[in-house]
């Protein structure tokens, strides 16, 4: 029989980790050896998740290319699919369509200083990034990541949050919007976009990377802007309503762009090419 | 290769079906009812419509189908097992009757399942369906083939075109393919040669209305135009235009469970639907009715020639005829070209 584009693979939940309020992470092992000996993916690809009888949804791999024989993602609980992926328990088999879609380069970035800015549920497709450099941290000068949630209890991957803080390969700078913050926080108080300009790291020879809900990205471009990024050094990852993930199902299509093709990785300097439909 | 032209007497088609039909093929044709054509699997010639412009329906359900299984699961306590796409189910089919307009559009949707990725359960339809279609007589005002580069008697995507000459004539047979030829293989005799027939006489008229290559550079600097919301203001967002397009093939996937089994499916979708684009957080970059019109002309007149090197419209005029509404692409195409930019 051949198989067809839109046959996933069978995927076991290994492990699950309560991450926020709503938020779940999978660890996905492969039901059928051969197929994990023959997967590979890079930093941002994505892939199609499936409860079988609930239907697909689209998330990034949020385990880095680095860590083997497994990959995680993580979800809020939000919709039809993400529902029941929360209603799934450690053991459970369910669905893995992927990896699509363009990557992080990684390979362009050695001897770079990398700038990661996230918000929110955002930190997932940005984890993986992060942790492909960190596991491969020769090749990169300055690592620095600013993390922003809600509140303290919305901030997603607590303990990595905490492994980050020790280690002194790399700058954490966590902060909680304004009243989300609880009594014992140590972090930052205040929005992604004034705590960048507040610690206004240098645009000399970084890249940016930025994932957060619109509103996020929005007030964080022209702060990197002001601080000297140039458009082409500063990447993000579109989250368009996706259902094949290869280009023919035309829903994430805007402008000539597929995002499930040409992206979602995007350079701000080619955002700026697309019509304002993402 | 190139086109043999052969001649079949009128009284042969029927023949040519019965042969068909010996050879247990499935053979799908337009079927008249309430006054309306559609593409239904006929088992009698008697059944098969004459006299009709254009089918309500385009016959691209018949290799696109609107509901279409991927694969079936069964679930088993946290086990899931499953089953792909049954590609033993695709037998040979015929479409009869199908109008230059449709098989053109054959040729687009091809470039959108195989673009990029193969897709191999439109491929392994398209391969088992032979397509003989017939070329257009009469027009009405909704058609405009011969303004996005097709004409009433193209034979681009047909592997026999039919052309009656006469209103009570014989039929000029274009064979186009290979699998054209095996049709004529397969009934010989009826298939006479001919001399060289002058087919363009007995062809329907239709007037080229507007020149898509200029709409095309238009459209780069059209984008924030305000004609999007003059144009769409009575659209109703139903979706009917996509679902009776012969070359539209946005899609959903969906999952249709019973119990412990069930089945992963894909189904027609529109870029006019407002639920089209929205994410799950309730953010939706095209939020407004113009929008989602102006995604409807940019994807068929600028994104998909930009990208695919093919235009997402054949000009079979079926949108303008369905739509609730009464709005007209060809009146908006032609206001396009005529905006001073």
């Amino acid at each position: 029989m051949i198989d067809s584009l839109y046959m996933p693979y069978l995927m076991r939940i290994e492990k699950i980790t309560c991450e926020a309020p709503g938020v779940k992470t999978f660890m996905l092992k492969f039901v059928n050896e051969e197929d994990q000996n023959n997967f590979a993916f890079k930093a941002g690809q994505f892939g199609e998740y499936s409860v079988f009888g609930e239907g697909e949804s689209t998330f990034c791999i949020a385990s880095s290319p680095t860590r083997k024989g497994y990959i995680e993602c993580t979800f809020r609980q939000s919709g039809k699919v993400t529902n029941a992926l929360a209603g799934c328990e450690e053991g459970s088999v369910i669905g893995f369509r992927g990896p699509y879609g363009n990557i992080f380069p990684l390979d362009e970035w050695k001897g770079k200083n990398i700038l990661f800015i996230a918000g929110g549920i955002a930190l997932p497709p940005m984890r993986c990034v992060i942790w492909n450099a960190l596991d491969t941290r020769e090749n990169f000068k300055d690592i620095t990541i600013v993390y922003g949630a809600k509140s303290v209890n919305d901030l997603v991957y607590k303990n990595e949050l905490k492994e980050w803080e020790i280690r002194d390969d790399v700058r954490l700078v966590t902060t909680v919007d304004p009243g989300g913050e609880t009594p014992d926080w140590k972090g930052e108080v205040g929005f992604v976009p004034s705590i960048v300009e507040k610690i206004a790291p240098s645009a000399e020879n970084t890249v940016a990377v930025v994932c957060g809900p619109p509103v996020m990205i929005k007030f964080t471009f022209p702060v990197l802007a002001k601080l000297g990024f140039r458009d082409e050094n500063v990447f993000t990852t579109l989250e368009n309503r996706m259902k094949c993930g290869f280009g023919k199902c035309g829903h994430c299509n805007v402008g000539k762009v597929y995002v499930c093709k040409d992206g979602p990785v995007f350079t701000q300097a080619q955002l700026k090419e697309l019509p304002d439909e993402y | 290769m190139n086109i043999e032209r052969r001649l079949v007497r009128k009284d042969s088609l029927e023949k040519l079906f019965d042969i068909l039909r010996q050879n247990k093929k499935t053979v799908f044709a337009p079927v008249m009812k309430n006054g309306k054509a559609s593409f239904k699997p006929v088992g009698s010639f008697s059944s098969i419509a004459e006299d009709y412009i254009q089918t309500t329906q385009s016959s691209k359900e018949v290799i696109f189908p609107r509901v279409e299984k991927f694969l079936d699961y069964e679930k088993n306590g946290k086990e899931v097992s499953i089953k792909g796409f049954d590609y033993q189910s695709v037998t040979e089919t015929v479409l009869w009757g199908v109008r230059p307009c449709d098989t053109i559009g054959f040729g687009t949707l091809n470039s959108i399942f195989n673009w990029d990725f193969k897709d191999e359960i439109f491929n392994a339809r398209l391969s088992k369906t032979i397509i003989l279609s017939f070329s257009c007589n009469k027009s009405d005002d909704y058609c405009f083939c011969t303004s996005v580069g097709g004409n009433p008697g193209s034979t681009a995507g047909s592997d026999i075109l039919f052309t009656k000459l006469g209103a009570d004539g014989d039929y000029l047979a274009e064979v186009v393919t290979e699998k054209g030829q095996a049709i004529v293989a397969l009934a010989s005799e009826l298939f006479e040669k001919t001399e060289s027939v002058e087919k363009e006489k007995f062809l329907a008229n239709v007037p080229v209305k507007f020149n898509q290559e200029e709409i095309r550079k238009k459209l780069e600097k059209f984008f924030k135009s305000s004609q999007w919301v003059e144009q769409s203001l009575k659209c109703l967002g139903c979706g009917a235009c996509a679902f009776v397009c012969p070359t539209c093939a946005c899609f959903d996937i969906q999952d249709d469970a019973h119990g412990k089994i069930g089945s992963r499916m894909r189904c027609w979708d529109s870029c006019g639907y407002s639920q089209f684009t929205v994410h799950t957080s309730g953010h939706n970059p095209r939020s407004v009715q113009s929008q989602r019109w102006r995604q409807r002309i940019m994807h068929k007149f600028s994104y998909m020639p930009e990208r695919l090197s093919v235009y997402g419209c054949t000009g079979c005029g079926r949108c303008s005829r369905a739509c609730p509404a009464d709005m007209n692409i060809l009146e908006h195409l032609i206001s396009i070209q005529e905006v001073k930019i």
